[in-house]
């Protein structure tokens, strides 16, 4: 039995660190923007395609598909960033329905690009660290969770070491007080949209070898994710982080012991029931939407 | 006497329509007269400010309700529909507890964490809901025989008279109700939710009841829906359809009573009729996912202020102006 209980919580070590990715991705988006990005979790799935592509059909390096899935995806964000969300940023529903638009379009041109069934992606390592019979820790699992405390831990230093972390995080807080002290929200709003689309599409890409890689992966993660960010409380990147970790425990035990489907509802009661005792979420203050 | 003759006019077309269609296209108008009761619901939703990701789940429970009332029960269809309206206004009546405590985003995102565990209960419990594989075989109505015209529902074109009579009595009682008092107290509570509370509205009840009543609505247009294709299952009711619903409500616009109506239409005659024939099974969506982009670029307030400056054009004088005008912005900053 405590043998299965370590093996589960290394399970929900490794689906939170991919999940925090892209939760606090998300987060970033709706802090600077004020917009939800329902295309998210296609984000996700186009940096899981990138290593389908450069790594299991071109045969390049992983670390370099990884690193095309960053950038490509961040590109992506920087793309839909000039032509849906800064032309509706005073229509918050509108960029939603924009997103919606994005995420149609990108599931069907990799229909159409790579076929919808799923794709099979090459491990990249076999090697298993075994602590005993039943505790065993794959090291492609181990490389997700290692590379999310890195990115994670560069984020939080680019954004309280740097200026263009503080002016990130000013404009993120309150955009024309941001604007008055002469920074450039439309500048703001690139670096949060690069950076929140880069880190789902490297989730993506350093999960692909584990996971089910397919046109409508994006679903359950985006879903994972707004549970995240609201338990979170929207707008807090800590907040973000903490309820993955939660969120990836709970999920990953009523799995291990109960089933999928009732993990999945177990998840959402759980963000019902932040939201009726605390309506903004535990960590969140501001409403923007 | 003029309104007599445009309603019997329109009337008369209706009627006529289906005869001119082929097989596939008489389908898909059921389908779509259906869904311009679900449309219609979702707006009277949204009178009050809050945008619900959960519409298609609770015509989910509608639909549910409904097939196993007459397949365990053996209720008569008819009745069992409605008992289905009822079902979904019920749960929508439970689930306004915990949802309304959220505002703006919370609301969106609580209503659709809301309709995924309604959703994934269905999927969950083989017994009653079939699990995943859904209900199967529900009750047709029963045919019957009116003289001049008889009624074999299994043919899209009787089905589509029996669809089209109902939508068009719940559209007249929604109508009636956004015009009534009742109505005029949901504008206000979407515009200024702070000073109708100060001047003594019950806000939360208001939008309990707006919430409620366009439940009932979609339920029962769930209850249509599955006892013409005699099948259901979850994931009929899932996010995809729900933001078909949402993207017809925007793209038609939500200011007008027909305006989320006109956006089904449009969008439903581009998406089913006019994509599939061109033969763009595959592209689709792109094509789709284009046109919504574009519209929300280009005409942000909707298909319906297309069809407001094209009537301007033609009366000179401006006319009265629409109840609740145009959403500019969401108002809640």
């Amino acid at each position: 039995m405590f043998e299965l209980l370590v093996q589960t919580g290394l399970n929900a070590l490794y689906a939170a660190s991919y999940l925090s990715l892209v939760a606090v991705g998300l987060v970033l988006i709706f802090g600077v923007m004020g917009i939800i990005n329902f295309a998210h979790g296609e984000l996700f799935m186009l940096g899981a395609y990138a290593v389908v592509a450069v790594y299991s059909d071109f045969q390049l390096p992983f670390v370099l598909a990884a690193a095309v899935g960053l950038v490509f995806v961040g590109c992506l964000g920087l793309v839909m960033e000039w032509s849906l969300f800064r032309p509706l940023k005073d229509n918050p529903l509108g960029g939603l329905v924009a997103s919606i638009g994005f995420l149609m379009i990108a599931q069907a041109l990799v229909s159409m690009g790579f076929g919808v069934r799923m794709e099979h992606v090459p491990p990249v390592t076999q090697e298993v660290i075994v602590f005993s019979d039943k505790i065993r820790l794959p090291v492609q699992r181990l490389t997700v969770i290692v590379a999310s405390v890195v990115f994670l831990g560069l984020l939080w230093a680019f954004l309280k070491k740097t200026r263009f972390g503080w002016a990130l995080r000013a404009s993120a807080q309150d955009p024309e007080a941001a604007a008055l002290q002469g920074i450039s929200v439309r500048q703001t709003a690139r670096i949060a949209m690069f950076i929140g689309a880069g880190l789902a599409g490297i989730a993506g890409a350093l999960t692909a070898p584990l996971i089910s890689v397919n046109p409508h992966m994006g679903h359950s993660v985006i879903v994972a994710a707004f549970i995240v960010i609201i338990v979170g409380g929207v707008g807090s990147l800590e907040g973000a982080v903490l309820a993955s970790v939660v969120y990836a425990i709970v999920h990953t035990f009523v799995t291990t012991f109960a089933d999928g489907v009732l993990a999945d509802i177990t998840g959402l009661l759980l963000m019902l029931l932040v939201l009726v005792i605390k309506p903004t979420g535990l960590f969140g203050t501001a409403d923007r939407a | 006497m003029r309104n007599l003759t445009l309603i019997l006019c329109v009337a008369a077309a209706l009627i006529a329509l289906p005869h001119g269609l082929s097989f596939s296209q008489q389908e898909v108008l059921v389908f779509l007269t259906i869904n311009i009761l679900l449309v219609a619901s979702y707006r009277l939703l949204t009178l009050t400010g809050e945008w619900s990701l959960g519409h298609v789940v609770i015509m989910g429970v509608g639909a549910y309700a409904s097939a196993l009332l007459s397949k365990k029960l053996g209720l008569f269809v008819p009745v069992s529909m409605l008992l289905g309206g009822l079902t979904a206004a019920l749960v929508a009546y439970i689930l306004s507890f915990p949802l309304f405590r959220m505002k703006g985003f919370y609301f969106l995102i609580g209503s659709f964490a809301a309709g995924e565990v309604i959703r994934l209960l269905w999927k969950r419990f083989r017994e009653p809901f079939g699990g995943a594989k859904g209900l199967k075989r529900i009750d047709s109505m029963p045919d019957f025989d009116l003289g001049f015209y008889a009624f074999e529902f299994f043919e899209p074109v009787s089905y589509y008279y029996f669809a089209l009579l109902v939508v068009a009595v719940c559209l007249w009682v929604m109508w009636r109700l956004e015009r009534s008092p009742v109505g005029l107290t949901f504008h206000a509570i979407h515009w200024q939710d702070k000073l109708a509370e100060a001047a003594g509205v019950n806000v939360r009840g208001y939008r309990t009841l707006a919430f409620v009543v366009a439940s009932g609505f979609a339920g029962l247009s769930g209850a249509l829906l599955a006892h013409y294709i005699g099948t259901i299952n979850p994931n009929s009711f899932d996010v995809e359809q729900m933001v078909f619903v949402l993207t017809w409500a925007i793209v038609g616009g939500t200011a007008t009573f027909y305006g989320p109506i006109l956006g089904c239409i449009v969008l439903t005659i581009l998406n089913e009729i006019i994509l599939r024939e061109l033969g763009f099974e595959q592209a689709r969506p792109v094509i789709y996912g284009l046109i919504l982009i574009l519209s929300i670029l280009f005409l942000p307030k909707g298909l319906e202020s297309l069809v407001e400056r094209l009537a301007a054009r033609f009366r000179k004088t401006p006319g009265k102006p629409e109840l609740g005008t145009a959403p500019d912005k969401e108002a809640r900053a």
